[in-house]
């Protein structure tokens, strides 16, 4: 095998993916593991589908082949739906429970699947959910979203929670390294299984 | 220095600082932007860095600069290199003797391009170096090396790294920035820099009779290497390299061509000693094509054998499946893993409150048969709209318009370009319509600033690259010095406004200018402009779904019945748009 822990974050653009992955590559570093990741930028950025590859121990390339990553963490309940095949047969995806509906399915009368029936598809991988909205709130804004994920997502991470979090405290505004604290400890403590 | 987690183009850009350039040049596009975005955002600037209104102007700045014995950096998306390719082919006949590297990014699978074509072959073409890195590392060591290459060789080089490159991130190892700064001096010298076809003829030969020392030397430098491990072998560059050297058996002997042009001996003493040889590259078949050429028992397999996909981007599965195929076994195997069916799409969208959305809803409403030539930025994105025919390159709205006007084609052609396109290349579009009497509506997508890229200021926006203040071009100055007469400004964000100048427009002939101004709304919200978010009275709606029809990523539905979610950004066209008045600002009716 590679020898690489293949991560991949999923979501929407404008939902922080690429921060996500940047505290994970910064954790790297301060661990003196090698890393390899790829971001959407530019037209793909717009609130469309966006995917992170976040390769731990990585000394290639930077994309992750689908079927073989050790993790998927997706901010965004339909992502999770639309990448899980890059996890193997019962591989561990943590996930947000909730989804926005695409504006294409209203504009053009799609059916979309809800948080039930999506859930249920999901039914065979070792699954993780969390509330992710409400925990942000909670810790004191919606925009630390992200960071509640990583901090749902870093019992399966292997990198010490202390140099994720201290990652998070490097990467995040100034301003806000004291909500994004409690939203991934937030996190940490709020995973169960579906 | 210890290792940093940096983007590609971090990296880059950091390469050029440790080259120390004196002049740097751009015009934005994807994936090459950042790294005059991080140039000019530097706190200490010892050089003059700018963003140029198209890249044959960018080109032309960096390659003086070079001419004047300084250091220049000039960057661009591949596509850009069409518009530069005019000055490309004969700086390469003129040289440089300041250090001249030309960036320009590929995008395989066109992520976010018009089209995959490679820039290897412009190198090819106009017989300047190319570098080609497989990694960020390598994206960095070369760009420092660009420069020093390009000041031994006399000649503009081209630094060629792929979307892959750009924006993937990994641990790097810097330099320091410690280099010496120039300044530049024009030296007096015609049969070098004036090329009348009697200097011409004489640069050609000089240029002719450098690359075989070009080739020689860039195997010297390390670029392109190998290792014989068997009697079969995998030739790969760029990103491809890394993939394949994920997946390859150590029986397999491997070939990294890292540097264009290739010396042939080199090659042909790798070839020369493998049964088979195994061609792994992304774009077009460049290096196959010199394997080819030098091969005489040996098997070559490749894009040409149909072993490599042609279109798109490789990738670890891709690369092991075309190894599979040519015989090799790859180390790993991956799963045959395919995605699950019927998940409704999430392309990107226009943002909530964007102008454009407006402009083209209106649009739409009075030119309910027109037809849209539209050009390159976020309003691209108006084809999820019904309001974009067609797009092609920089600046070509307007005279693709023109020419479908000159067809016959009797329905009213509405084009439409942004504030930054119709800097680019739009004004000669213009120019020539009014001149040569086309019958069209031009529509100027003016949101100060070039978005789609990263908001990068234009001359439109009032500032320089780094943030100096400058006069902001007038557009419709402009659009009056190239003979138009009808050139209405309106604020998009005022619906009836917008309709009834639209109307004004559709009733006259010749070639009528509508300057659709409101500032991107991601700029706006950075400046601190905040509007009061609307909200749907549950009473007053009759579901009747006119708002559906608009677009907004802020609206959402339930049984039928919209709400208004808290990505709003309070334009307020939505308002304008419901008939049964049932949208407000919060708190208001």
């Amino acid at each position: 095998m590679s020898g690489s822990f293949d991560i991949l974050i999923v979501g929407i653009g404008g939902q922080g993916t690429v921060l996500a992955s940047n505290v994970l590559g910064e954790a790297c570093i301060m661990e003196n593991r090698t890393v390899r990741s790829a971001e959407t930028h530019g037209m793909a950025q717009r609130g469309g589908s966006v995917e992170s590859h976040i390769r731990i121990g990585g000394q290639h390339g930077s994309l992750i082949a689908p079927g073989t990553a050790e993790l998927l963490i997706a901010f965004d309940l339909l992502e999770a739906l639309r990448y899980r095949h890059y996890l193997p047969p019962g591989g561990r995806l943590v996930t947000n429970r909730r989804l926005v509906v695409p504006t294409s399915v209203y504009m053009q009368g799609l059916d979309a699947p809800d948080e039930e029936a999506i859930i249920a598809a999901l039914g065979d991988l070792d699954l993780s959910c969390v509330d992710a909205a409400a925990l942000a709130r909670e810790a004191g804004s919606p925009l630390a979203q992200n960071i509640v994920m990583l901090g749902a997502a870093s019992h399966h991470i292997p990198l010490a929670s202390g140099t994720v979090l201290e990652a998070v405290r490097r990467c995040v505004p100034k301003k806000t390294v004291d909500i994004n604290v409690r939203a991934f400890q937030l996190g940490r403590d709020a995973v169960k299984r579906c | 220095m210890a290792a940093q987690y940096l983007l590609g183009n971090e990296a880059i850009a950091h390469a050029c600082l440790e080259a120390a350039i004196d002049v740097a040049s751009g015009y934005p596009g994807t994936p090459s932007s950042e790294v005059i975005d991080i140039l000019r955002m530097q706190d200490e600037r010892p050089f003059h860095v700018e963003w140029s209104v198209n890249e044959k102007v960018a080109f032309e700045i960096a390659l003086a600069a070079a001419w004047c014995g300084v250091r220049s950096l000039c960057t661009m998306k591949h596509v850009g290199l069409n518009v530069a390719a005019d000055p490309l082919m004969t700086s390469a006949y003129t040289g440089v003797t300041g250090g001249f590297a030309l960036l320009v990014a590929d995008d395989p699978f066109a992520h976010s391009s018009q089209n995959e074509q490679d820039s290897r072959r412009y190198a090819h073409f106009a017989r300047i170096p190319c570098l080609d890195p497989a990694s960020v590392q390598e994206a960095h060591d070369m760009m420092v090396e660009s420069f020093a290459l390009s000041e031994e060789f006399g000649l503009p080089v081209i630094v060629r790294p792929t979307t892959r490159i750009c924006h993937s991130k990994s641990d790097v190892r810097l330099g320091d920035v410690r280099g010496e700064h120039r300044t530049g001096t024009f030296r007096h010298d015609p049969k070098q820099y004036v090329t009348i076809p009697a200097h011409a003829r004489l640069l050609h030969r000089h240029l002719n009779d450098k690359q075989s020392r070009i080739k020689k030397r860039l195997v010297e430098r390390g670029f392109n290497h190998h290792t014989i491990r068997g009697e079969t072998a995998i030739v790969a560059s760029g990103v491809a390299a890394a993939y394949v050297q994920e997946v390859i058996p150590d029986n397999v002997s491997f070939a990294k061509v890292g540097a264009y042009p290739i010396d042939e001996e080199w090659l042909k003493d790798f070839v020369d000693q493998h049964r088979t040889v195994l061609v792994i590259e992304e774009l077009a078949p460049v290096v196959e094509e010199a394997v080819r050429q030098v091969a005489t028992t040996t098997e070559v397999s490749g894009k040409m054998t149909g072993t490599v996909p042609y279109e798109g981007e490789l990738s670890p599965a891709s690369v092991a499946a075309a190894m599979r195929r040519a015989g090799f076994a790859p180390t790993e195997t991956f799963p045959d893993a395919t995605p699950v069916q019927g998940v409704p799409p999430r392309p990107p969208i226009l943002c909530a409150g964007c102008m454009h959305r407006a402009t083209f809803f209106a649009m739409k409403k009075v030119f309910r048969d027109g037809i849209f030539p539209s050009d390159i930025g976020c309003y691209t994105l108006g084809l999820q709209l019904g309001a974009v025919d067609t797009t092609i390159c920089m600046g070509a709205s307007i005279t693709v318009g023109s020419g479908i006007a000159h067809s016959g084609e009797e329905r009213d052609v509405v084009c439409t370009i942004g504030d930054s396109t119709f800097l680019h290349t739009g004004i000669p579009g213009l120019l020539n319509a009014v001149y040569n009497g086309a019958n069209i509506i031009v529509v100027i997508l003016d949101n100060r600033i070039t978005a789609m890229t990263g908001h990068q200021p234009n001359p439109a926006t009032g500032v320089t690259a780094t943030g100096e203040p400058s006069p902001p071009t007038s557009l419709e100055a402009i659009c009056r010095a190239c003979g138009a007469t009808f050139v209405e400004t309106v604020d998009p964000y005022d619906l009836p406004l917008l309709l009834e100048t639209f109307r004004q427009a559709k009733e006259r002939k010749g070639v009528r200018v509508i300057i659709s101004r409101q500032p991107c709304v991601i700029s706006a919200r950075r400046a601190g402009i905040r509007r009061k978010p609307y909200t749907v009275d549950t009473e007053q709606c009759t579901g009747c779904g006119a708002c559906r029809a608009f677009g907004c990523p802020a609206i959402a539905f339930a049984d039928g019945r919209p709400t208004i979610t808290d990505l709003c950004a309070g334009c307020g066209v939505c308002a304008d748009i419901c008939p049964s008045g049932a949208i407000h600002t919060e708190g208001r009716r």
